[in-house]
């Protein structure tokens, strides 16, 4: 059975979500662990991190991942957005390993393999449950 | 301290994602051309459940922001995820979703190995 448009739309809204989120939290992790100060409760010291390129690249990328999300849930329920954006924790997980050079034990990887699971599991079920109310105010 | 940040940040994450739904899901389907960016950009500011969410986000932002400053990245996005299973049953309470056997079974199999990888 060919796929419908909705759900082609759907699936490409994830991937360009799942691409923006995990390079942003990579590029913000990355600026945050070079910041020459410790962020804490005042906002001048986010303020002045802003200024940092790392931080700025990962902040710009997660502002458009953010608004592809809204129209990503715009099209399909919230409990089918939030396990399949869990592949993104599964990403998290290989940047910080590949890019960060954090220590990832066995027992993570075998976490990578549930996620992936679920994630599968959860795709085979309908994206929209509550009905839409196309162009509703 | 990370775990005061990552209350924080889960709390947070939970009451934006489902003001978040709960307005997009009245405001009918979007897309993300020029065109469709500009209208979901104008949604944040006349939805005030959309424009509450952003505070929710900024909140939540904030508190991983320095949440990945102290602790490794594949540590803090999978614990991040603690809403998981919160979040779902909200959706389900508050949203009337319809969660399935097979969506929450899939999303318990995410959560068990989200709590995993966080070890």
């Amino acid at each position: 059975m060919p796929l419908s448009t909705k759900t082609i739309r759907t699936y490409l809204l994830l991937l360009l979500f799942l691409g923006l989120r995990a390079f942003g939290n990579l590029s913000l992790a990355w600026g945050t662990k070079h910041l020459p100060e410790r962020l804490a409760a005042d906002p001048l010291v986010y303020l002045r991190s802003m200024l940092d390129p790392g931080i700025a690249l990962g902040i710009g990328m997660l502002i458009v991942a953010l608004l592809v999300r809204l129209a990503l849930l715009s099209v399909a329920d919230l409990s089918f957005v939030l396990p399949m954006t869990a592949t993104g924790y599964v990403l998290a997980a290989l940047l910080g390993r590949f890019f960060l050079q954090e220590a990832v034990s066995p027992g993570r990887w075998l976490a990578v393999a549930l996620i992936f699971g679920g994630a599968a599991l959860v795709s085979s079920t309908p994206q929209s449950t509550t009905g839409q109310r196309e162009g509703a105010k | 301290m990370i775990w005061i940040l990552l209350t924080i940040t889960v709390v947070a994450t939970a009451a934006s994602d489902l003001l978040q739904s709960y307005e997009m899901k009245r405001a009918g389907a979007q897309s993300v051309g020029a065109r469709g960016m500009g209208r979901l950009l104008r949604s944040i500011v006349e939805r005030r459940y959309l424009l509450l969410s952003i505070v929710c986000l900024a909140f939540s932002f904030f508190a991983f922001m320095a949440l990945l400053q102290v602790a490794p990245l594949s540590f803090a996005v999978p614990a991040s995820a603690a809403s998981f299973i919160l979040e779902t049953a909200l959706a389900k309470i508050l949203l009337k979703e319809r969660i399935g056997a097979r969506r929450a079974g899939g999303s318990l199999l995410v959560l068990c190995g989200v709590v995993l990888l966080g070890r």
